[in-house]
């Protein structure tokens, strides 16, 4: 087991590597003249030179790339001089358009991401497991048909409609709710609830679709495997049976899934945050392409590309200590 | 006499292809038949799109202010429906909903069709040569799947899509719609090959074992007829499924880019355009909300209808023949 972790962290750890490598070169290889963009339109050369220097955009790639590494565990000075800005580790930029470090920026839309992801998720799995236990047990009768009905159609919406007819009818029709306006859970966990309960609503909508789903087809198979029907011949309550050992088998592998989706909308719930303007990863992301600001842009690809990698690995590893078949391959 | 007819019935299956079998299923699921009508209704609808717009007199570029109201809102109900705009007028420029919406429908089709193909067709090749070749090949080729798919794809698509653009124009691609259609397309194959070169691999490592294939290799195939006589027709059913399963997603990945101002610009007719410009409006004319998003849902439904039928059909392990 212990050579099992270590050889999927140093695999974690190169696909990391690999990632980062080809974000940075990806945004260096665009025609965008990031020099150019830390002033305006009417700006002099000097100026833009003055910038890329201190910015390190003058130096060749490679060294451009192991400065920018470096900034992320000792932290990072831009300019020489006394106007020189110092970005603390994890330095993951400097934003001329902001006039702030990219690693401050990141860290204020992470609550707001973690929040919205959270409270999806934790509804998405509910509804989902539970929906799709009830199907499957129904398999059939019109519990299964119905919530087929609703798999097909909440897999259907697109996920901005689906926002802003919630918008719609929630806030504009009945004003039942407030227009969603964001504030920390700490400052009012009121208005912090109210803002969120619709992005939550509909990003669970949109994947507990595919839980239903998942979870309907795993049950189903698990029903039919021998320790099942052993259950049932040696005269095991339903209840127990389906609970204790159904269950546990049949959303293993959902599991998985599950973590690695969660680390998705963690990456920034790019359109939802867009349609109720929460201020989230994806929404910087957002500003940022519109902007064209690219230390934003290659910081939140990577944000996104960590939560993703060591979500994977976190999956693995568990799925490796669940199931002993994965480790021995 | 009797116990012929029976024999020969059974001898007519026997014959049948996978395919055939499939698709003879198919055809008795009547959901799945319903949204092959639907996706067909809209194909029509995209193909022919400048002859219906010319018979319905509905033109999607035309500017009829005379049909808003000193605000910019459409005059009549509804978004000012009339016989002259049949699903009514855009607010702010008054061009003609039905109009865009029949022209919309191409872009959102394209995409979803084209992407579909190309990475599709991407990840068909490269999961065949993983599969065949095996060795440092194979590994290669995993690899590089496995960094795609640590890549934040839909973050990556929307960073990347005005600068890569204007990329593309540099190297002299045609400015405009086509540059963009372009990378939309060459990252959605870029980020979309690996799941379906996944299958692929993991079905010809163990096709290759199987006994035809080992024949077929001792009277001394070459690898094009061993693709394409022997392996490629068992694995049909598993791509039409997949292909099927991703052609939604691709589908209204358009309309979300254009909705979030990275995809196509206006005055081009799209479906995204529609609605991100309906934010601005929705308190005042609903009609044009639910219009272009509701041509979407019944698309996307259409095309996820269609791929459970298509899932029930082939895929013999489906468990909802049986009912």
């Amino acid at each position: 087991m212990f050579y099992f972790i270590t050889r999927r962290s140093f695999f974690a750890v190169i696909l990391l590597f690999v990632v980062s490598i080809f974000t940075f070169w990806i945004f260096s290889a665009l025609p965008a003249d990031p020099a150019a963009l830390t002033c305006g339109k009417n700006c002099r050369p000097e100026v833009i030179e003055a910038n890329r220097a201190r910015l390190g955009y003058d130096k060749p790639f490679l060294e451009q790339y192991g400065s920018y590494m470096k900034g992320i565990f000792v932290g990072r000075t831009y300019g020489e001089d006394e106007s020189g800005v110092h970005c603390a580790a994890p330095s993951l930029g400097y934003s001329y358009d902001r006039h702030e470090c990219v690693t401050s920026l990141v860290a204020k839309t992470i609550p707001v991401t973690a929040s919205i992801a959270l409270g999806a998720f934790v509804l998405w799995m509910f509804f989902g497991i539970s929906l799709g236990t009830f199907a499957a047990l129904r398999r059939g009768k019109w519990p299964d048909h119905l919530s087929n009905v609703f798999s097909v159609v909440g897999i259907s919406f697109p996920s901005f409609f689906l926002g802003l007819l919630s918008i719609l009818v929630f806030v504009i029709w009945t004003s039942i709710l407030p227009f969603p306006q964001y504030v920390g859970i700490t400052e009012n966990p009121l208005k912090w609830l109210t803002a969120l309960i619709l992005p939550w609503c509909v990003l669970a909508v949109l994947s507990a679709s595919t839980y239903i789903r998942l979870t309907r087809n795993g049950i189903l198979e698990v029903m039919n495997e021998e320790f099942v029907r052993l259950g049932i011949a040696k005269g095991l309550p339903r209840r127990t049976l389906i609970v204790k050992y159904v269950l546990r088998a049949a959303l293993t592998p959902i599991a998985t899934i599950a973590g690695i989706d969660f680390a998705f909308l963690l990456g920034g719930a790019i359109v939802t945050e867009s349609v109720f303007n929460l201020p989230g990863l994806g929404k910087l992301t957002i500003a940022a392409v519109i902007n064209s600001d690219l230390p934003i842009l290659v910081a939140t690809t990577l944000v996104s590309a960590v939560f993703i990698v060591v979500a994977n690995a976190i999956v693995d590893i568990l799925y490796g200590y669940l199931d002993p078949r994965v480790r021995a391959k | 006499m009797e116990a012929v007819p029976t024999l020969d019935a059974g001898l007519e299956t026997g014959g049948l292809s996978p395919w055939q079998l499939g698709l003879r299923r198919f055809k008795k699921g009547r959901l799945g038949l319903f949204a092959f009508w639907i996706v067909t209704f809209f194909f029509f609808v995209a193909i022919f799109a400048p002859i219906i717009v010319r018979v319905l007199n509905v033109d999607p570029y035309a500017l009829d202010r005379a049909s808003l109201n000193d605000y910019g809102l459409p005059k009549g109900p509804l978004g000012s429906m009339s016989w002259n705009h049949p699903l009514g007028v855009e607010p702010g420029t008054g061009r003609d909903i039905l109009g865009r919406l029949i022209y919309g429908s191409r872009l959102s089709l394209i995409i979803g069709t084209v992407g579909t193909v190309l990475s599709t067709a991407f990840g068909v090749l490269l999961g065949i040569v993983a599969g065949l070749r095996r060795g440092w090949v194979d590994s290669l080729i995993s690899r590089i799947g496995d960094v795609a798919l640590a890549f934040p794809s839909l973050l990556l698509i929307i960073a990347l899509a005005n600068p890569m653009t204007q990329r593309l124009e540099s190297w002299g691609v045609p400015k405009g719609n086509t540059a963009k259609l372009t990378y939309i397309l060459a990252i959605l194959t870029i980020f979309g090959w690996v799941y379906m070169a996944r299958l692929v691999r993991g079905q010809v490592l163990s096709l290759r074992e199987r006994d035809f294939v080992e024949a077929a290799r001792s009277f001394g195939a070459g690898t094009g007829h061993l693709v394409f006589k022997q392996l490629l027709p068992n694995l049909w059913p598993q791509i039409i499924i997949f292909v099927a399963m991703s052609l939604p997603g691709y589908v209204s990945l358009e309309a979300t880019l254009s909705f979030l101002g990275v995809g196509f610009q206006a005055p081009t007719a799209s479906w995204g355009i529609m609605l991100g410009d309906s934010v601005r409006y929705y308190r005042a004319d609903t009609a044009y909300l639910f219009i272009p998003g509701g041509a979407l849902l019944i698309l996307v439904l259409g095309f996820n209808l269609l791929a459970d039928g298509l899932r029930d059909a082939f895929d013999p392990r489906s468990d909802r023949q049986q009912l």
